[in-house]
């Protein structure tokens, strides 16, 4: 026998048309003659407006600066943002009270940043927290009045602040008011269920902007003239109602996607109405809504917006009276770029925490 | 169905009686006693129109229609400082003033027969005579309104400039392409942009959209006016002692630019032997009395906010981006229809 040493014929290195980079292009962009023009159309598209566009944004952009004048026209002007950047956060808030928003901004912030890390402790306590104390405490620290605190009155109040707090507290009370409807809609007690149907088929049909018109410019007048109740308070209200409505039939969507079995398990286990719901069908169906509920948020923290129309000054309404100052006008556009960045930036960070908190809460099954 | 109808009925009267009650309450106490009362005067202004009331860096409120509220708080709180300003929008600022959450409106509105009649409310003068314009760019030549056959304009949609523009195309038999927006600064840009020849809007507010223009110096606003837009403060009706106080702010504005009274030579006008501005300073004639006031509430609107030139000046003249001239709201002795009663 001889012996042969087998040997392993050496690795080759793969073909060049298959590996790295040139293979990814292949393959993601480059993928046919139709695949190519669409791709070379788009580089040529964003070689033509990128730069110009960074130019604009960034390179020939005047910074800082006391009025309009400040700025060349060649660049955007972002002295009107700096310039104007604290009252964009705390509208007419006096400028000695500042740290007051701050501590607000700061709670949220701890509070957002607690609930969203996955180790920290007492999650249940800072979620209760949140959604029954903290509202209490944010009204009290921003009005005032109270504890030697000065009183800020509410028409002081605007920016990213009153968009923070409208938003804040629709989507606070409109949870649990939300569900409410939606168990009371899907009761077996005739007029439990038809009232709260009527409540919502009633709020959803109308338009939110009709609602604050209504809350800003009808309710003044159905009320004597000693009874001047707070506008604001209001629009809050209006947006509260309105916003429970969508609520309660996000959650109806969860509860109906409970199996039939669960509400006769815990029937057969003899727990009450009250017990079962809290303790077996809400958990299943809040954690299935996740999704919806998160876009009716956003939807609501845009739709805050509309309170411009009854002279609140939210962030956006701000930035309008901002354009009109005869000392900066012809900015409109760096105003309202900036406005829709904020927006976006909260939005989106909603979006990736919904995204966390569903993999955090998904059970497998 | 007879009966639901009577039921109707009652309910209707019940509520007739009901508004009657409100409107009771309401004259009840005096909006004098009332400001004085709160410590600060209530005053709805726009929420942002420059010139005429906008907040500025600090978040302190601007502007000439601001500054009729601040001579009316001078008047009766003794401080031009001690105003809320709460911003309207052009939809609710009559119910504000009907429901009493302000006590005067300032929020550049023209005087109509129908808001002066039909809602309540009464108008205590004139505070700026405005009237629809026309801004062309230099290079056409226009030099009158009667020159724009077969120009396009651009406006703004649905306002009362849309129906003055066909108006005064169709008496002077002339042809227009209208080039519409849905904001007032649309139409700046549009303009901006050469979609249209001519920008039509209230005068003062081309002067505010020419300073947006990439080039301001190429346009011009043409002389011609082609309606009248009065503008002026209202207050509700059924009060004649708040109404006169709000129109007598105003006169002595226009009457100290009249005596050549303001903020810088009041000090040194209160030793002045002229019996006129004796009258307006409170130290002889009528006095405070007749409106319930101290005999200086005059003097201290024109020491604390300043007399009708100044205020003009300050918020859209030549002390402003603005750089409106007086035009009408000249004094009537220097050419234009700015006429104050005099103090007797």
């Amino acid at each position: 026998m001889i012996e042969q040493e087998l040997k392993m014929i050496p690795a080759r290195e793969p073909p060049k048309m298959a590996v790295g980079t040139i293979a990814w292009l292949r393959g993601n962009l480059f993928t046919g003659p139709l695949g190519t023009a669409a791709i070379l159309l788009i580089i040529y598209g964003l070689i033509l407006t990128v730069p110009p566009l960074v130019q604009w944004l960034f390179l020939d952009a005047t910074w800082f600066g006391a009025s309009s004048e400040a700025c060349d026209r060649e660049g955007a002007c972002w002295a009107f943002i700096t310039a104007r950047l604290d009252q964009f956060i705390y509208g007419f808030y006096p400028s000695e009270e500042y740290w007051r928003p701050n501590l607000f901004f700061a709670q949220l912030a701890v509070l957002v940043g607690w609930l969203s890390i996955k180790s920290t402790p007492w999650k249940k306590w800072v979620l209760g927290y949140s959604l029954v104390i903290m509202p209490v405490v944010s009204w009290f620290l921003l009005y005032g009045d109270i504890f030697g605190l000065a009183k800020v009155d509410t028409h002081q109040w605007g920016g990213l602040m009153l968009t923070l707090l409208l938003a804040l507290c629709g989507m606070i009370a409109s949870l649990p008011f939300g569900v409410l409807l939606a168990l009371g809609r899907r009761s077996d007690m005739p007029v439990i269920r038809s009232l709260c149907t009527a409540y919502i088929e009633l709020w959803r049909g109308v338009p939110l902007i009709t609602v604050l018109f209504m809350a800003s410019v009808m309710l003044p007048l159905f009320m004597p003239v000693e009874v001047s109740f707070d506008k604001l308070l209001r629009a809050m209200i209006g947006i509260i109602m309105f916003q429970s409505a969508y609520m309660a039939e996000v959650v109806r969507g969860g509860l109906q996607a409970i199996p039939k079995g669960q509400f006769e398990a815990f029937d057969s286990l003899g727990l009450s109405y009250w017990q079962g719901m809290i303790m077996i069908v809400l958990p299943q169906a809040m954690r299935l809504v996740i999704p919806g509920v998160v876009n009716t948020f956003i939807a609501l923290f845009k739709d805050t917006s509309l309170v411009l129309v009854i002279g609140l000054f939210d962030l956006l309404a701000i930035i309008q009276a901002g354009l009109n100052d005869p000392k900066w006008l012809g900015n409109s556009i760096e105003g309202y770029l900036f406005a829709g960045f904020v927006f976006w930036i909260f939005c989106f960070g909603m979006s990736k925490y919904s995204q966390r908190l569903e993999q955090q809460l998904h059970q497998g099954h | 169905m007879l009966k639901s109808l009577s039921s109707l009925k009652k309910v209707a009267v019940l509520g007739a009686f009901a508004a009657a009650g409100f409107a009771q309450v309401a004259s009840a106490s005096t909006t004098l006693e009332s400001v004085k009362e709160k410590g600060y005067l209530s005053c709805g202004v726009s929420t942002g129109l420059a010139g005429f009331s906008n907040p500025d860096d600090k978040g302190i409120w601007n502007g000439l229609d601001v500054d009729v509220c601040r001579a009316v708080a001078a008047a009766t709180l003794k401080d031009a400082s001690k105003v809320k300003f709460v911003p309207l929008n052009a939809k609710e600022r009559f119910t504000a003033l009907q429901s009493g959450e302000i006590d005067v409106l300032s929020r550049n509105t023209t005087w109509t027969l129908t808001r002066d009649a039909s809602l309540g409310l009464n108008f205590t003068g004139v505070s700026y005579y405005d009237g629809q314009g026309f801004m062309v760019k230099k290079g056409l030549g226009v030099k009158s309104a009667k020159d724009l056959d077969g120009a396009s304009v651009c406006i703004q949609a649905g306002t009362t400039t849309e129906l003055n523009l066909a108006d005064y195309f169709r008496t002077n038999g002339m042809e227009y392409q209208p080039v519409v927006f849905d904001t007032s600064d649309g139409t700046a840009k549009g303009f901006d942009a050469g979609r249209c020849d001519v920008l039509t809007s209230d005068q003062s507010q081309l002067y505010a959209l020419r300073t947006r223009l990439t080039k301001p110096d190429a346009a011009v606003v043409l002389p011609d006016v082609i309606s009248k837009e009065p503008l002026g403060p209202l207050v509700r009706q059924g009060d004649d002692l708040w109404f006169n106080i709000v129109k007598w702010s105003l006169a002595a504005m226009i009457n100290a630019e009249e005596l050549g009274l303001s903020s810088e030579n009041i000090t040194a006008k209160k030793e002045s032997t002229d019996p006129g501005v004796r009258r307006l300073l409170g130290i002889d004639g009528p006095k405070g009395k007749g409106i319930n006031l101290d005999d200086e509430w005059a003097l201290r609107i024109i020491e604390q906010v300043g007399n009708y030139d100044e205020v003009f000046q300050r918020n859209v003249g030549v002390d402003s981006p603005l750089q409106i001239d007086r035009g009408l709201n000249a004094l009537w002795s220097d050419g234009g229809i700015l006429y104050a009663p005099p103090f007797r």
